[in-house]
Formats: C-alpha cells, structure tokens, sequence
C-alpha cells in the first residue's frame, strides 16, 4: 500500500515536527554545554570562554548541590509514596459498587486541573498560615497548640501541596488499571476462600504493577522540575531548594551562568536515568 | 436477603467515597466559598461555612483593581494559540506516522517522547538569552512558541494514538470507489479524526493554561498569564483571603470544567499510551 511517492510525502510530512523540536533540543542545549565551561557572570562583565572542568568540579562539589540532591530526592520520594499508596486505595475504592460514581470521580480529579500557583497559594494562605489558616483552627479545635507549617515543616508542606494536586493523576491511571482487571479471576479465587488481604496481594497488586511503574516514572520526570510551588510557598529558603530552583538560582538570580549551566547539565543527566526506564516501558508497548 | 446485604454494601461504599472525595475537594470548595465573603468574615474565628452575608464584591474588585483582565486575555491566547499552531504542525506528522509508517516511526516517536524529558532548568539561560536577543521578552508569541514546543511531543502522540485506531481498510474501499487523495482526506478520513484531534486540543489547553515555570520567568506583565498574575498576588496584611479566593476561582474554573470532560483523554495523553 505505502507507495515510494507516498513515503515521500509521508517522510515531508513528518519534517516540520521533526525540524522544530530538533532545533528546540539542540540549539538552547550547545549553548547550555557550552556555557557551562566558561566563566560568565554577566553582571561583573566576566566572560573567560574556556575553563575547563571548573564549573562542574564547584558544583558538584558545593555543599548547596548535595543537600539540593537530598531535598529533591526527599520531596520526590514523599510525593510519590502519598500518590502511589493513595492512587492504589482510592482506585479500588472507586471501582466499588455505589451511587453517585460519576460525581466522586470528579471531586477526586479537580486538584490536577487547579493551576500550581493557585493551589501553593491557597495552601500557603488559608490552610497552612499559622494566624489565619485553616489548619491552626483545627489544632485549637483540639486544644493543641497553632503549628507554623511552612517555617517548621516545610519540605513537608510543599510535599502536602505536590501530593494533592498528582493524587487524582496516580487515581486515574491506577483505576483504568484495575477496571481492566478480570472479575472472573477475582471471584474465583473470592470461592476458593483466598481472603481479601491476599487477594490484593497475590492478585490486585501484581496487575497494577505495570500502571504503577508508569506513573511512578512520569511523575518523577514531572516532579524532578517542580518549580511555582516552592517559588511561591518558600522560595527555596528553609531546607526546600531542588536542584531545579539551585540551578534556577545560581542562573537568574546571582547571575553565575557558567556554574548555573553546569547544573543544568548534571539536572539533565539524571533526568535522563529516569527516562531511560520510561521510554524502554513505552517502547515496548509500541510493538504490540 | 442477598440483595439486602449488597445494598447495605453498596451504602457503606458510597458513604466512605463521597466522603473521602469530599475532603480532596474541599480546598477548592473552601476557596470557592470565601471568594464570596467580606475580608473581615474570611479570617473570622471559628470559620464560617455557608451562613453568612454572600457578597460578589471580591469579584468586582479584583475584575476592576488588578491586571486580571489582561492576564486572563494573556491565558487564553496563550493556552489557545500554542495548541493550535502545535494541532498544524502535529497532524501531518501523526497522520503520515499512523498512515504510511515506516522503520523509523518508533524510533521518531521515542526521540520526541524524550524531548519532552528534558528539564527546563537545562536550557534556561540560553533561552532567555535568545529571547532578549530578538526582543520578544515578556511578549505573547514567546510564550506560545515556548509552550507549543513543550508540548508538541504530547500532541503528537496523542494524535498518533487516535489516528492508528482508523481502520486501513476503510480507505482502501474509499479508493475502490474512485475517491481522489482530496476526497479521501475531506469526506472519509476527517470525519473520523476529528473527535481525537478534539480532544487532543482539549487537554493541551489544559497543559498550557497551567503551565508554571516558562510562564513566571520568561514574562513580567505585559504577557503575564494567570500563573504569573497569581503567583504575584499578595497583600502586606493578612485582609487579602477573599479577593485571592476570587482570583483563584476565576483562573481555574474554566480549566476544571473542561478538565472533567476530559479525564479519559487524560490517561491517553499522558500515558503515550503505556496504560490503556
């Protein structure tokens, strides 16, 4: 069917796709490269084009890039403990029979459309802030006394905020999983006696493993860059600089764009590790 | 008996669901309900829930005090414009690799999945360097090229996705019956596509209205969409609840609404397709 003259048009087709994304990648990421073996401080007027490996050797070896490391591991594993182990429960409790389905699926699924912005700042303000939110009139509800969340607890504070709005994702794709799960096999092993913890176990979990691996991965890739949250709530102050806002730091804000590039570099390295994993998941898939 | 203990069952599911669904919810719904109180009655200790003197005043205020309007105009063309110009680029590309594929196609597929997978911190400062080079900091075609290129692999793939679900066959009896290459793609082929390029161009408005990183830095006000407006919205003293819950309501009710027709073209879009 595919004729020369059709691949011909097929292949002139595809090339704006490919020629702008092309661009998109390569040009800003040389420029990256090359950048982040030269000592540019634009605001002092220093421009040394070449200085080898003296960039990646104080970057890698601040203090500031190993704690970043630890807070962006830290945030990252915490959002996704609280998606993961919430997605499954809530994804098998909303494929339990009841009344009103279609509505509880919609409450569940609004955070992941609210802009990041707006949800760190009505986190930030009317739940989290120690005068006035919501949360400090529930701990004097209790007797207890009002906790500053953002300045004792911050990392955890942005981790509470990431997590609600990425739950509703993890419950999505984790619920079309388990309503692709065969009831037969369920009721099968619900006859044989197989009771409900192992049935989740033996059964339930290992079918979802697949869906879970993915929105593990996407979401790491999506959360390595989270950014507005801890723009608006933190400013990276308090413990809760990633790596993403030290290198947005040290580029926009003090101006070192040779160390800033070299950061950038090492941020897409490792977000590359995980890609890696994603993309062989996704790959196979194609084939079948 | 049987069907008694199924309902009863059925009862206690939805009890436990609503309510669980409810306390996710409820920051947007607390949001939405101080956007109609006074600043004073805000704050108020205890909090008050639904009796008290509903006023649209915040509303009126932020629409009349605030660069609102210009950012909300800035958000839609923005969110409308980058997808369109990503919906012309990506048809032709996701028809031709869904219609005549050939070796490469998986290949393509994945190196521009893998675009998407680079971390926006890599190309920063060369990208602001570019745009201060040609002048277009803080402008609306920035942002929607920005955008569109970070979304492009997303649009791809999803229309890619959509595409492969049209039977060959159909065109191939289109064809028998005399239909040119123009009448093919006008009254067989369009038809069929056009709910999935609907629904692609759906969920990447969504994308690029809340698109929070490229937005906050590369614009100050004149492009400044929602994200940003709201990101710089505070006041020195706390008397500020109701007018942000206004903003807020205002920025995200038109994404929530056509968030909800589009959970299912979600998981597809997301996914590339891994989860079915």
């Amino acid at each position: 069917m595919a004729t020369e003259h059709s691949k011909s048009s097929a292949r002139l087709m595809i090339a704006p796709a490919v020629f702008v994304l092309l661009v998109w990648m390569l040009v800003p990421l040389c420029m990256t490269l090359y950048f982040s073996f030269a000592d540019y401080r634009p605001m002092r007027g220093t421009f040394d084009a070449w200085i080898g490996f003296g960039n990646y050797a104080s970057f890698l070896t601040s203090s500031s890039f190993l704690s970043s490391v630890m807070v962006t591991l830290q945030m990252v594993a915490g959002i996704l403990l609280i998606t993961i182990g919430g997605g499954v429960a809530l994804a098998l409790l909303l494929d339990q029979p009841m009344f009103g389905q279609g509505i509880v699926r919609i409450l569940v699924i609004a955070p992941f459309f609210v802009m990041p912005t707006v949800s760190a700042l009505v986190w930030k303000n009317m739940f989290f802030n120690v005068d006035n939110g919501l949360f400090s009139y529930l701990w004097k509800f209790f007797g207890a006394q009002p906790y500053d969340f953002l300045s004792q607890s911050p990392l955890l504070s942005i981790v509470v905020i990431v997590a609600w709005q990425w739950l509703p994702f993890a419950t999505l794709i984790l619920l079309t999983a388990v309503q692709s799960l065969s009831s037969e096999q369920l009721e099968a092993a619900e006859m044989d006696g197989a009771p409900g913890y192992s049935r989740f176990w033996y059964i339930i979990l290992p079918h979802l493993s697949r869906a879970i691996t993915v929105v593990i991965l996407i979401q790491t890739i999506f959360l390595l860059s989270i950014f507005a949250e801890i723009f608006v709530t933190t400013n990276g102050a308090f413990g809760t600089r990633t790596l993403t806002y030290l290198v947005y730091q040290r580029v926009l804000e003090s101006q070192n764009i040779g160390l800033g590039s070299a950061g950038g570099i090492v941020a897409v390295i490792l977000a590359n590790v995980v890609a890696i994993f994603l993309m062989r998941i996704v790959g196979k898939n194609l084939d079948t | 008996m049987a069907r008694a203990i199924s309902n009863r069952k059925k009862i206690m599911w939805t009890a436990l669901s609503w309510g669980i669904g409810l306390l996710i919810f409820f920051p947007i719904l607390w949001t939405f309900l101080t956007s109609f109180k006074s600043e004073a009655t805000a704050i108020s200790d205890p909090p008050v829930w639904f009796f008290f003197d509903w006023t649209t005043q915040n509303y009126s205020d932020v629409l009349e005090r605030s660069n609102y309007p210009l950012a909300l105009m800035n958000s839609i063309i923005i969110a409308v414009g980058s997808t369109l110009l990503g919906i012309i680029i990506a048809v032709p590309a996701a028809w031709a690799m869904a219609f005549v594929p050939g070796k490469k196609t998986k290949d393509v597929l994945l190196w521009m999945l893998s675009t998407k997978m680079l971390p926006a911190v890599g190309v920063l400062y060369p990208l602001v360097l570019i745009a201060k080079y040609f002048g277009v900091m803080d402008s609306r075609i920035l942002l929607i090229v920005v955008l569109m290129l970070i979304n492009l692999p997303i649009i791809v793939w999803m229309l890619y996705t959509y595409f492969r679900e049209i039977p060959g066959e159909i065109l191939e009896a289109a064809r028998m019956d005399g239909a040119g290459l123009k009448n093919e793609i006008i009254y067989v082929l369009t038809p069929m596509a056009v709910p999935g390029i609907a629904s692609t161009i759906l969920l990447n408005i969504i994308l690029a209205w809340n698109e929070a990183f490229w937005t906050i830095i590369l614009t100050t006000v004149n492009a400044a969409p929602l994200t940003k407006f709201i990101s710089s919205f505070s006041a020195p003293e706390g008397l500020f609840y109701a007018k942000l819950s206004a903003a807020s309501i205002m920025a995200i009710a038109p994404i929530l609404i056509m968030g909800w027709f589009s959970q299912k073209q979600l998981v597809r879009g997301l996914t590339f397709g891994a989860v079915k």
